[in-house]
């Protein structure tokens, strides 16, 4: 087993996200003085990922995660535009695509994931893309005028977040989801329906229940549209496909470590390796309040494992883990959701739908196991400590706009 | 340009100065200050940016908007001087001011 890092050490973070940012910055921030190798194969500095969508057409859609100065200031060495294609865990080391081998003492795999492929004839079509780096959303920015039809398959947060985001610059926003509603996976009944009606609202066509067979294409190549498998066909100029993501753990199963779609990792966040550490979105943990080994894909977790990861790393004792959240923005709906959704068996809303101010709350045997605040942070920042602490709810109180949420619980 | 002071949990302190316009947080994550996580970058969503006024800066400061207020008012050891550094811009009239990274 590796010994506890020291000034001589080198970690180094293949993937230069999220994740991999917060693992250098934690180092330093822990005290740990060896050296920090940062290696992303995307070009140029790491970006905030959330604005890609969120802001796809504003001015602030690019947004660096640090100053240039934070990588010197905190000698972190990063080196951009190299990829790493294999890891010898023998010899404890990485090879990259065009920058030969770097040696490592503790290695942090934070590859993130992929954009899930949609396998129907005509995706290799030029209208046809993805978003998952700000390559692909300059690539998006480039195809979007005034009068362009664009069709999101997948009705996930991303593609919801990119409809919200162009559909006021006169793009006409059609949204094709295969489930029966939007948002089928990761949010309830009552927070779909209310979001397909703003998005309806706002102009945005919402097909649900509608499988795409195919991509069309006209004659000279382009994109003419999207043909679904009940034969109905959807005109196109571009496509968005937002269908979920896929772990990157290919480095990983190459090496042998043991996945399971994402990278396993323990309570420390380390892998069955002693040498090797996994954070973000190619993981696969345990969480609180999950009733089995989960891959959250959400920078407050990716965050949260790179502490815990620097911790074991360091000997430090394990920092406190969090209820599961994720947030999002669209059509003025700015939304914040804790804990797991689907473990609810009945649901109390607090505050009126009409005024797209309120929350839903999910209990499980009386007690909150998740929340989905809509434009009432208080609701969602009371909600995440009921879920946390488990205490009995009393419904009718909770339902209850005058009752104060500090009043809920049951038990004083 | 104008200087903060950031003490974090244990005590250390960090001085840095920063442009007008830029936000209190702005500066903690180009200083790697411990304690400000900053998840959302500064979209008032996340509450991972908790900083306690220094006494003596609280009047000075202009007061948090209900977006803030409502994140504030339910986070772990939040208090009166509590704000949220993402939503704290830096100007000429805060040169000098002292935050207390909230402990978590
Ligand atoms: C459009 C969009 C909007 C989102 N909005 C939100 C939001 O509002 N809130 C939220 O919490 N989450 C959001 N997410 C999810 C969030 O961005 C991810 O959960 C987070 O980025 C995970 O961090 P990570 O470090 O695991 O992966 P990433 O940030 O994806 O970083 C992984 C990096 O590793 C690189 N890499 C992969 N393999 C290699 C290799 N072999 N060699 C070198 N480099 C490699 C990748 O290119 C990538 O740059 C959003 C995601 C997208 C795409
Ligand atoms: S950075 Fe998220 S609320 Fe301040």
């Amino acid at each position: 087993m590796a010994g506890p890092l020291n000034e001589n050490s080198r970690v180094v973070i293949v993937g230069a996200g999220h994740g991999g940012v917060a693992v250098a910055g934690r180092l330093r921030q822990a005290g740990y003085d060896g050296k920090i190798v940062l290696l992303g194969d995307e070009p140029g500095a790491p970006y905030h990922r959330p604005p890609l969508s969120k802001t796809l057409l504003g001015e602030s859609h690019a947004q660096p995660l640090k100053p240039t100065s934070f990588y010197t200031d905190q000698r972190i060495d990063l080196r951009s535009g190299v990829s790493v294609v294999g890891i010898d865990r023998r010899h404890r080391n990485v090879q990259t695509a065009h920058h030969g081998t770097i040696g490592y003492d503790t290695l942090v795999l934070a590859t993130g994931s992929r954009s899930r492929p949609l396998k129907v004839p005509g995706s290799d079509l030029d209208g046809v893309v993805e978003l998952r780096t700000a390559t692909d959303a300059e690539r998006l920015r480039g195809l979007l005028r005034p009068g362009t039809r664009l069709v999101v398959v997948g009705g996930g947060y991303v593609g919801l977040e990119v409809a919200a985001a162009v559909a006021p610059h006169g793009i006409n926003a059609t949204i094709i989801e295969r489930e029966d509603r939007l948002l089928a996976r990761v949010a309830s009944r009552e927070l779909s329906a209310h979001l397909e009606a703003a998005h309806r609202n706002s102009g945005i066509g919402v097909r649900c229940g509608a499988e795409v067979a195919a991509f069309v294409p006209r004659p000279d190549g382009a994109l003419a549209g999207v043909q679904l498998r009940d034969g109905r066909r959807v005109e196109a100029d571009v496509a968005l496909v937002g269908i979920g993501a896929l772990a990157d753990d290919a480095l990983a199963r190459d090496a042998g470590l043991a996945c399971d779609d994402g990278v396993l990792v323990d309570e420390d966040s380390r892998t069955d390796d002693p040498s090797i550490w996994a954070v973000g979105d190619a993981t696969r943990r345990l969480v609180r309040g999950a009733d089995a080994a989960v891959r959250l894909e959400s920078i407050p977790s990716a965050t949260e494992q790179a502490s815990i990861a620097v911790a074991a790393m360091l000997g430090h004792d394990r920092p406190a883990t969090e209820v599961p959240w994720f947030w999002s923005d669209q059509l003025g709906h700015k939304l914040q959701m804790a804990g797991f959704v689907h473990m609810g068996e009945e649901t109390v809303v607090r505050g009126d739908r009409a005024t797209d101010r309120f929350a839903l709350f999910h209990l499980k045997d009386g007690r909150i196991v998740a929340v989905e605040a809509v434009n009432s942070a208080r609701d969602y920042m009371a909600g995440r400590k009921l879920i946390r602490d488990a205490v009995p709810v009393d419904r009718r109180r909770l339902a209850d706009t005058e009752t104060p949420l500090r009043a809920v619980a049951l038990v004083a | 340009m104008p200087t903060i002071n950031f003490i974090d949990a244990d005590g250390v302190v960090t001085s840095a100065q920063g442009a007008s316009g830029n936000t209190v947080m702005d500066i903690a994550v180009a200083q790697n200050v411990p304690g400000i996580v900053a998840e959302c970058g500064g979209s008032c969503s996340c509450a991972t940016c908790h900083v306690h006024l220094d006494p003596e800066w609280a009047p000075r400061v202009p007061e948090p908007d209900p977006e803030e207020t409502d994140l504030l008012e339910f986070l772990e050891g939040a208090d009166e001087r509590s704000r949220l550094s993402c939503q704290l811009v830096i100007s000429d009239e805060l040169d000098g001011i002292t935050v207390h990274v909230a402990s978590n």
